[in-house]
C-alpha cells in the first residue's frame, strides 16, 4: 500500500506516494531526485543522512517519509542562497574541512543548525556537535577550523 | 539495507492509537522516535507485521513538573527534556544522563520514554529510572497501570510492557534535599553505547555526612544493576569514606559479560573505578 505524503523541500512544496517503509533519505534520492543527501550506514551512525526537520538536524535514514507528511525539511541543496554558497559551505571550501565528499552534506546540515543554535562555539562544543558524523578524510581538524570559520562569516553578513 | 513491508497505522489520537494497538495485539510494534526501533528494521533484525506510529498523537508530547517529580510524556525528545532549565532543577539527574545519550542529532528524535522501553542494559536512561524508583505508565484500552523500574526491567531489551500496551509516559521523582547526583562512563569513543556506566545519588545529614549513597550501574548486568551502598559509607563526610570498600561492594553486586568490545574482568574494574567517581562527584554536587 503506498501513502501520499506532502513535504515541503528547500521551499517547494513536493507531493508524493511512498510505501510505509520508505526511508526518508530514500524519498529524497529516489522520489525525489534529491541525490545530495548521502547514504552511509543506514543505522544512524555516520551521519552522512543529516537533514534538517524543521530546522533541527536529524538522520533521514532512521526517519520514514510517512511520518514527516507536512513538515520542512532542508537538504544541502537547499543551503545556498540565490548569492551562492552559504557560509557553512564557504567555510568549508576555504578551509578545506572536506576532502572526498561523501560525508559533507551531512555535516554541512548538523554544522549550519549547530550554528544557528550556538552562534560562537568552542572547541569542545563543535567537536560535541559534530560527534555524530564520521569523516574519513580530513582527521576532524580541518571540520573544526571550518565551524569556526563559518562563525566568522556569518557574524560578518549579519553585521553588514 | 530496508526495512521489511509492515502495515502503516498513524493514529491521531490516544484512543484511536489504543485501539489499534489492541486490535494488532503481538503483532503491532509502537513507533516513537525510531533511533533505536529503525536500525533495527534497516537490519532487518525486528520485522514486525504492523507498525503504530504514535508521532502525531499531540497528548503525548507535553513534560514537566508533576508534583514532587518530573513526568515525560511518550514523544517528548531527549534534546528538548535535556534542555529544559525546571526539569534539570527538579531532577538533575536526568540532563547529567541526557548528555551522555548517543550523539545530539540523535537526541533530536529519539525520546525519553522509547529508551525506556527499548530496555537495552547499556543505556542510561533506564537506569536513571531504577536509581531514582521512577514508574512508567502503561495504557491499554480503559486501562492504566504504574509499573516501578525495578519490576519493568526485565531483562536485555526485555520489559514489563505486554502486547497491546502503550507507554505513555514515566515519572522520575525530585532531588531530595541535601542530595546530590551525578553520571559517569566509558564508552570507546564519545556517544557509543558505554562500555560501563555508572548513576549515583548521594544524600547528605546536616552535618554534611553521607546519609544515603545508591548507584545504578549499566552495561554491567541484564538490567541497570541498582546498589544502596549506604551502610558502606558508615555515615562519614564523603573526604573519609572508605571508596575502595565501597567499590568493592558495588563490583560484588554486578553480572559483566565479555564481548567484543571488552573482557568481563575489564567490566567489573571499570565499574568499580566509575562508582567512586560517580558517588564522589554526586556527593560534591549535594554539599
Amino acid at each position: 500500500m503506498r501513502h501520499d505524503i506532502t513535504l515541503v523541500v528547500n521551499g517547494v512544496t513536493r507531493r508524493v506516494s511512498v510505501p510505509a517503509r520508505r526511508l526518508l533519505s530514500d524519498c529524497l534520492r529516489h522520489d525525489l531526485g534529491l541525490t545530495g543527501t548521502h547514504v552511509g550506514c543506514e543505522h544512524g551512525v555516520c551521519g552522512c543522512c543529516t537533514v534538517l526537520l524543521d530546522g533541527e538536524p536529524v538522520r533521514s535514514c532512521l526517519t520514514f517519509a510517512v511520518t514527516v507528511d507536512g513538515r520542512r525539511i532542508t537538504t544541502v541543496e537547499g543551503l545556498a542562497g540565490p548569492d551562492g554558497l552559504s557560509p557553512v559551505q564557504r567555510a568549508f571550501a576555504e578551509c578545506h574541512g572536506l576532502q572526498c565528499g561523501f560525508c559533507t552534506p551531512g555535516f554541512l546540515c548538523t554544522v549550519t543548525a549547530l550554528l544557528e543554535e550556538n552562534p560562537s562555539p568552542t572547541d569542545e562544543e563543535i567537536v560535541d556537535g559534530i560527534s555524530g558524523n564520521l569523516c574519513r578524510c580530513t582527521g576532524y581538524q580541518n571540520i573544526v577550523k571550518s565551524v569556526h570559520r563559518a562563525a566568522e562569516l556569518i557574524e560578518e553578513e549579519e553585521s553588514r | 539495507m530496508k526495512p521489511a513491508p509492515f502495515v502503516y497505522h498513524a493514529p491521531r489520537d490516544l484512543d484511536e492509537a489504543m485501539a489499534v494497538l489492541a486490535e494488532a495485539g503481538a503483532h503491532g510494534k509502537v513507533l516513537a522516535g525510531g533511533q533505536s526501533l529503525i536500525p533495527l528494521l534497516n537490519m532487518r533484525l525486528a520485522a514486525p507485521e504492523q507498525l503504530v506510529d504514535i508521532n502525531r498523537v499531540a497528548a503525548l508530547e507535553p513534560f514537566g513538573i508533576e508534583g514532587a517529580g518530573v513526568r515525560v510524556g511518550a514523544l517528548a525528545r531527549h534534546s528538548q527534556v535535556e534542555r529544559s532549565a525546571e526539569v534539570a532543577r527538579a531532577q538533575p539527574l536526568l540532563r547529567q544522563a541526557l548528555k551522555l545519550v548517543a550523539h545530539p542529532v540523535i537526541r533530536n528524535r529519539g525520546t525519553v520514554v522509547g529508551s525506556l522501553v527499548h530496555a537495552d542494559p547499556a543505556a542510561e536512561l533506564p537506569a536513571v529510572l531504577a536509581l531514582l524508583e521512577g514508574t512508567v505508565r502503561l495504557a491499554r484500552v480503559d486501562v492504566e497501570r504504574d509499573v516501578p523500574a525495578s519490576e519493568f526491567f526485565t531483562g536485555p531489551l526485555e520489559s514489563a510492557l505486554e502486547a497491546g500496551e502503550l507507554a505513555v509516559s514515566a515519572y522520575f521523582p525530585a532531588l531530595p534535599e541535601r542530595a546530590g547526583t551525578a553520571f559517569v562512563e566509558v564508552a570507546r569513543r564519545h556517544g557509543d553505547y558505554a562500555l560501563a556506566g555508572v548513576a549515583a545519588l548521594v544524600r547528605l545529614d546536616d552535618d554534611l555526612r553521607v546519609a544515603t549513597a545508591k548507584v545504578a550501574c549499566v552495561g554491567v548486568g541484564p538490567v541497570p544493576m541498582v546498589a544502596d551502598v549506604s551502610e558502606e559509607c558508615e555515615r562519614r563526610p564523603a573526604s573519609t569514606v572508605d571508596w575502595a570498600g565501597v567499590a568493592r561492594a558495588v563490583q560484588d553486586g554486578t553480572e559483566p559479560e565479555a564481548d567484543i568490545h571488552a573482557t568481563a574482568e575489564y567490566r567489573r574494574h571499570l565499574v568499580g573505578v566509575l562508582a567512586v567517581r560517580a558517588l564522589t562527584e554526586a556527593a560534591r554536587n549535594a554539599a
